[in-house]
């Protein structure tokens, strides 16, 4: 597998990250080679091992149904770039 | 050419958790914007995960409702999208390992048929903010209260046929996630929203048509308006010769039209992978025994006992058992009372009228089934007629008394059931109406009846409408018969 520079912008712009033109064709290059490790992975026979969904062998803990949240709005809001209401604003989103 | 609609339904239901599915924020309905929003709720850097184990058990539940395997190693993915309402970037869901398995559903229709719609899967997953877009100086607004509401999005096969179908399928969940306690099932309040997908094909072709996903229908009406209109869409651009585009439409209930939301292709590129701050759910059997051994009764086995232990119909039944609060008003009422049927009578008649005049659920309502049940023994024991009954009803309703003996004597709606009281107010009306009696004696059978009614105003007047009208009926029908 391979990912071209149209790739790259694709998914950058899924990320919200910006990229000079300029490094596209670096980035490609990169990404391609840790790709190319993958393939090698790949290679390895795993029928009969089941996917892994975490690298650590343990299993989640659970805690039980309890507020234990206390109202922090004014904390919170005092790191954002603009609120009212008790609203965090942002550049217009609506499609 | 005749036409085949095909209709399958994705459900979130909001779980009636008290906290969070990963943080301990608090999931009541209505706060202030943001004060329920926690670090994590708002990806705060360095914040994790914890997951709330409430959230595992009523999914389980649900499970086990739907005859489904319990999946005993749950894994969670992220679907990752950019919206300002998901503050992670990313929903935490499950994709690969959902813990709800395959199971059924079964469906009553108008004409008393059943159907089976099968259930592809259930999965646990977080509900994302709120974003208020009236004008904000251009900009929008973002409440965080509902992120990381725990949801379980329940996925059905393409197995309707017709709007009847589909929303009768989402009535019975709602009716099953409610009896369960899982969701409180306030539809207006969002805690049950309904994603439909539709797709038309000649009838007797095989393949499915193009389908299309109108999104976020929450209310039962609505979901049969918007099939209709998107069945005949769909209908008419084929019959043109035109095509089915597979895209994502928005249905506004108000005006009752429904538009594309512009089909951004890249938007569900949504890119998963297993959540690495999260590791894998384990059940076990045990756990799901425990749960099993705590299940409430579902909707299905309410009505069939419904039907042995207070001998409703098949039909009031079927109603009265369907909504867990209006199952628990009925049946407080009916042994408070002593009287199923006439219980039976007032909660569908009354009782549910008010309820959807005031838009409200039977868990909600300001009268409880013990002041019901209160009420419809006074009517059953001749305490109040039936018209002062419904005073005494819209007193309770509105909160102006709670007690049931205490309003009938304040508001003077005691009925006058002693017969020698009676016969004396009947002797003195009739007394003033010779015409009338004479009129009565020479009128056939008939005629008869239709003439009673015409002593009975009278008498109600006379005795201040708090004569029993069912035994001034039958000392009137004596005198005048003799």
């Amino acid at each position: 597998m391979s990912i071209s520079p149209d790739d790259i912008q694709k998914i950058a712009r899924l990320s919200r990250l910006q990229i000079e033109d300029d490094k596209v064709e670096k980035l490609s290059g990169d990404i391609n080679n840790i790709l190319g490790l993958v393939d090698q992975l790949q290679q390895a026979d795993t029928s009969n091992v089941a996917p892994m969904a975490h690298p650590l062998d343990a299993v989640q803990t659970l805690r039980a149904d309890q507020v234990t949240e206390t109202n922090q709005r004014d904390k919170y809001q005092r790191v954002a770039p603009a609120t009212e209401d008790g609203l965090f604003l942002v550049p217009k989103v609506i499609e | 050419m005749e036409w085949e609609t095909v209709i399958g339904l994705e459900v979130h239901v909001q779980l009636a958790t008290k906290s969070k599915i990963f943080s301990g924020s608090s999931t009541a309905f209505g706060a202030e914007p943001n004060t329920q929003a926690s670090a994590v709720d708002l990806a705060l850097p360095g914040t994790l995960p914890v997951p709330n184990e409430q959230a595992f058990r009523y999914a389980t539940m649900f499970g086990l409702a739907i005859d489904a395997d319990i999946c005993k190693r749950s894994v969670f993915e992220r679907k990752n999208y950019f919206y300002p309402d998901l503050p992670k970037g990313y929903q935490t869901t499950q994709l690969d390992a959902p813990i709800v398995g395959a199971g059924v559903v079964e469906i009553t229709l108008k004409d008393g048929s059943k159907k089976n719609i099968r259930i592809h899967h259930a999965h646990l997953e977080e509900d994302a903010g709120k974003s208020l877009h009236e004008d904000y100086h251009g900009m929008s607004g973002i409440d965080l209260n509902r992120a990381g509401t725990p949801l379980i999005e329940v996925v059905s096969e393409p197995d309707m046929r017709n709007a009847e179908e589909a929303v009768e399928f989402a009535k019975t969940l709602h009716s099953i996630v409610t009896s369960l306690g899982i969701c409180d099932g306030e539809m207006s309040q969002g805690s049950m929203r309904f994603d439909v997908n539709i797709s038309v094909r000649p009838k007797g072709q095989s393949e499915f048509g193009t389908r299309t996903e109108t999104k976020n229908l929450n209310s039962f009406r609505f979901m049969e308006q918007a099939i209709a209109l998107e069945v005949e869409r769909q209908i008419d651009v084929l019959e043109e010769g035109g095509e089915i585009v597979q895209e994502t439409r928005l249905y506004d209930g108000d005006k009752h039209v429904a538009r594309s939301m512009r089909s951004k292709e890249e938007a569900n590129d949504y890119r998963y992978f297993p959540c690495p701050d999260l590791l894998p759910v384990v059940l076990t059997d045990e756990y799901i025994e425990e749960v099993r051994a705590q299940m409430p009764e579902l909707p299905a086995a309410r009505k069939e006992r419904f039907i042995s232990e207070f001998s409703l119909s098949d039909y009031d039944a079927g109603i009265l058992s369907a909504d867990a609060g209006l199952a628990s008003l009925f049946e407080t009422s009916a042994n408070i009372s002593g009287d199923a049927k006439l219980s039976a009578n007032w909660v569908m008649g009354e009782f549910s009228a008010r309820l959807n005049a005031d838009d409200v659920s039977a868990a909600n309502a300001p009268i409880s089934g013990e002041a019901l049940g209160q009420l419809v023994l006074r009517v059953k024991d001749n305490t109040v007629s039936s018209s002062g009954a419904k005073k005494v009803f819209e007193k309770l309703w509105s909160q102006e008394g709670s007690d049931v003996d205490q309003i009938i004597d304040a508001e003077g709606l005691k009925q006058v059931s002693d017969t020698g009281a009676l016969e004396a107010m009947v002797d003195e009306v009739l007394a003033g109406m010779a015409d009338q009696i004479a009129q009565y004696k020479a009128a056939d059978d008939k005629k008869r009846k239709k003439l009673m009614g015409s002593f009975m105003g009278p008498l109600m007047k006379a005795s201040k409408g708090q004569g029993n009208p069912k035994l001034f009926n039958e000392i009137l029908a004596k005198k005048l018969n003799d």
